[in-house]
């Protein structure tokens, strides 16, 4: 513990704003974060104890007390849930002897829940100190446990299993599976490496942001946004220091198409910065990455040396006088709200990943307090086939307000989950065919943040103009009880995230959990219901999209499904609340003065 | 138009709410023009004598007893009003709500500092006369439906008299959102 406090500190120059990095390399080193760490570390950094507490306390990832030499963070996700995560979960407790939540008595094993790792077409999965296990099941669980008190390592028990592509890569050796089921003619096209940046320097960085803007490129992390546009604000924004983010947080449970860009196609991702870069007038890029991908971590800054080695990054890029350009990568903790691009921005700072009010927006006032562009990764793709191919290439993929392609991950209930590059327009009934879902009850698209549709709606379009999505669809087979194995999995999941700065999120995403439950438990009223519309209508005054959507799983199936409420809401006089149990609430009571 | 019959109750609070109604001060006199108590601490009338048509409502739900007379209220009042925080949200008494309650009680009745140790050994009291304290504080809602919230700790009197008169006249009570914005 002496040294590896101030090396680790010295290591980062003792910058505070490298306090994630810090943290997470000091945790990899001591296995948690004691309060004697923490304080010598404010100490270190000569910045207030609390400083260091609030980021130690807001990221998952980060233990204060011991989680076990060997802790296992099993994905707590829907699509886990109906993969047979409950059969695993015991597996683990018996062998561990101990329930999730703690560590075993011997301190060799800490069983925890996670929000979605990004394998929901591989679950159950878990990530077991920085090492990915999927499909996991009850016999293989135990075979774990059973190998790691016998004093085996975790890559001793993954063994010889390995993915496909470049998961098999050395540098890489994980099990995780790609399982692109459908290349598009954009993304998962051939390419060639650094071609686009040869091309690129033969145009001025308004002609780059002109062509981005003739092809309607829009951010496929979510809401859209017109990409050459957001680059033009930062290109005009006053400063000689700007940053190109790449959001590679992929947080939205059943999203996992990025994982896999990054992993066939990390150098597009890179070339796809440099050239916002190039555009923007920035010389540094930061790709932000969830933690759960930190077993790229080695091949991806291979990668990176290797781009530094053929004159695709660093000075003098493919030659170019004043075309300059660095990367960097920065780890998450495990928040989802850090995918908002201004959380991310506060959490590569160091801090807890609050969002910022805004404006001013990050491409006035980003990282740092310079003008930032923050970019999904999908985009940054995008971008580099638009300045290889053209835009009238690009213009003539898709519908009319939605051009390219659209990479989507697929999950639940269908016999070929994985990752599908479709141009936009394809109809839910479409994809349906194509990843051989049956008898389906429900598709959730866009994630717990996206919409809960029945099948009457499944002649619906993803594309901006009718079903906008980040890219994830999880179908919901006729067997599942959508309530309490769908409905009631999100709603904890947002309750979770919520980083807590505005009270209706704070506050409703645990009252709406409780509601839920109660109604679920069939002693819900009519009140109940309408209580629940009238706060979604509150919780559009959030901050950030994570509160003003949380509430979607509940909207979306009230007016979908409302038939699987109201039978389970007692009709008649709701004057007397079912919820209340006189009797269990004096229990307490009559048990504490029972000796007495 | 025949005069309204309100009752009120103060369950578990501190009868502040009571007070501020009182500082309605002359008003009381435009109000008894207007209304008729029924059950109420302010007439001492310990039970009904008849349906009513709005019940007031202070403090939350400690103990079975505070139970019965809220369900009892709901029963005889066509509305009932939550007003101020405890009956809303549990308020003050709810603090103990994160107190498993036989810490509490032991701290309260056989360990805490103040108790003296006395020739007999200390118990926690307990008697068929006396209410049963429950698991936690509820908030009103959480056992009946109410109608209405009157937020504040007390709520002003003047919001009382105005909320009031709007029942009883039937009229849209006209009080701007930050004037009972307390965050
Ligand atoms: C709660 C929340 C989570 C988000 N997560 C992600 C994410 O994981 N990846 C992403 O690219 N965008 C995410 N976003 C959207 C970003 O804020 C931002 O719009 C996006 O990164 C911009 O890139 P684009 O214009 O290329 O889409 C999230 C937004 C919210 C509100
Ligand atoms: S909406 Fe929720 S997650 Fe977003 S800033 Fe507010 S509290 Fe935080």
């Amino acid at each position: 513990m002496d040294k590896t406090i101030p090396a680790v500190i010295k290591k980062y120059n003792g910058d505070e704003t490298r306090l994630m990095d810090i943290l997470i390399d000091i945790q990899a080193e001591l296995g948690y974060l004691s309060d004697a760490t923490i304080a010598r570390i404010a100490k270190t950094l000569n910045i207030p104890q609390v400083d260091v507490e609030q980021t130690v306390s807001f990221y998952h990832f980060f233990a204060r007390e011991p989680r076990g030499r060997y802790t296992v963070y099993l994905n707590d996700s829907v699509v886990a849930q109906f993969h047979g995560r409950a059969a695993v979960v015991r597996a683990f407790e018996e062998a561990a002897g101990c329930a999730f939540g703690q560590v075993s008595p011997d301190g060799c094993i800490g069983l925890f829940d996670t929000a979605c790792i990004g394998m929901s077409d591989q679950e159950p999965a878990a990530l077991i100190n920085d090492v990915v296990f999927t499909s996991l099941t009850p016999a293989w669980a135990r075979e774990i446990v059973a190998g790691l008190r016998a004093g085996k390592t975790v890559a001793e028990l993954q063994g010889d299993r390995l993915g496909d592509g470049q998961n098999a890569h050395p540098l890489v050796h994980a099990m995780v599976c790609n399982h692109i089921r459908r290349r598009g003619s954009m993304v998962f096209d051939d390419y060639q490496p650094g071609a686009a940046l040869r091309r690129v320097v033969a145009l001025s960085s308004s002609e780059v942001i002109a062509q981005v803007k003739a092809a309607s490129v829009r951010g496929r992390g979510g809401a859209g946004f017109p990409t050459g546009m957001k680059w033009e604000f930062a290109r005009k924004a006053p400063g000689d220091v700007k940053y190109i983010f790449c959001n590679a947080d992929e947080g939205e449970p059943g999203t996992f198409k990025d994982r896999v860009i990054l992993t066939e196609l990390p150098q597009l991702v890179f070339e796809g910065m440099a050239i916002a870069g190039y555009a923007v007038g920035a010389r540094q890029g930061i790709l932000y990455i969830r933690n759960e991908y930190r077993y790229l971590r080695a091949y991806l800054e291979q990668v990176l040396s290797d781009m530094r080695a053929n004159n695709l990054l660093g000075p003098l890029i493919v030659g170019q006088a004043g075309f300059n350009f660095e990367i960097k990568i920065q780890y998450g903790a495990g928040a989802y709200v850090c995918g908002e691009e201004s959380a991310l921005i506060e959490s590569a700072e160091g801090k807890r990943g609050e969002p910022r009010d805004r404006p001013p927006f990050p491409v006035e006032k980003g990282y740092l307090q310079r003008p930032t562009v923050v970019n999904n990764v999908e985009t940054l793709c995008s971008v580099v086939k638009v300045i290889l191919n053209g835009p009238e290439w690009y213009n003539n993929l898709g519908t009319a307000e939605s051009k390219g392609t659209k990479v989507l991950s697929v999950s639940g209930d269908c016999e070929w989950p994985g990752i599908y590059e479709v141009v936009w327009g394809f109809s839910v009934n479409d994809i349906l065919k194509m990843v051989g879902a049956r008898d389906v009850q429900a598709v959730q698209v866009g994630g717990p943040s996206g919409a809960c549709i029945a099948p009457k709606e499944f002649n619906r379009i993803l594309a901006y103009e009718d079903l906008a999505t980040g890219g994830s669809l999880i179908i919901i087979g006729r067997q599942r009880d959508l309530l309490p194995e769908v409905v009631l999995n999100f709603a904890r999941f947002f309750r979770d995230e919520s980083c807590g700065s505005c009270v209706p999120c704070r506050a409703l995403t645990g009252m709406a959990q409780i509601v839920l439950e109660k109604i679920i438990a069939g002693r819900g009223t009519p009140t109940d219901l309408d209580r629940l519309s009238a706060w979604s209508a509150i919780m559009k005054r959030n901050r950030c999209g994570l509160g003003q959507t949380a509430l979607n799983p509940i909207v979306t199936t009230l007016k979908n499904f409302r038939g699987l409420y109201d039978q389970r809401i007692k009709a008649g006089d709701d004057r007397f609340e079912p919820a209340f149990d006189l009797a269990a609430a004096v229990r307490d009571y009559d048990r504490a003065v029972a000796g007495t | 138009m025949p005069k309204k019959i309100i009752a009120t109750a103060s369950l578990a609070g501190c009868f502040g709410c009571h007070m501020s109604f009182l500082d309605i001060d002359e008003r009381l006199l435009d109000l008894i023009e207007l209304v008729e108590f029924d059950k109420s601490p302010f007439n001492d009338l310990k039970e009904f004598s008849r349906a009513c048509d709005i019940g007031l409502i202070e403090g939350g739900c400690c103990n079975d007893e505070n139970v019965h007379t809220l369900i009892n209220f709901r029963q005889r009042c066509r509305v009932l009003v939550a007003v101020g925080e405890c009956a809303i949200m549990g308020g003050l008494p709810s603090l103990r709500n994160v107190i498993p309650l036989q810490e509490c009680l032991a701290e309260a009745y056989l360990h805490g500092p103040t108790v003296a140790g006395g020739a007999t050994p200390n118990v926690i009291p307990h008697d068929p006369d006396l209410p049963k304290i429950l698991d936690r504080v509820y908030p009103c809602h959480e056992i009946v439906k109410m109608d209405y919230f009157l937020p504040g700790c007390p709520p002003r009197a003047d919001l009382i008299w105005d909320a009031l008169v709007a029942l009883v006249t039937g009229q849209e009570l006209k009080w701007p959102y930050a004037t009972f914005k307390f965050d």
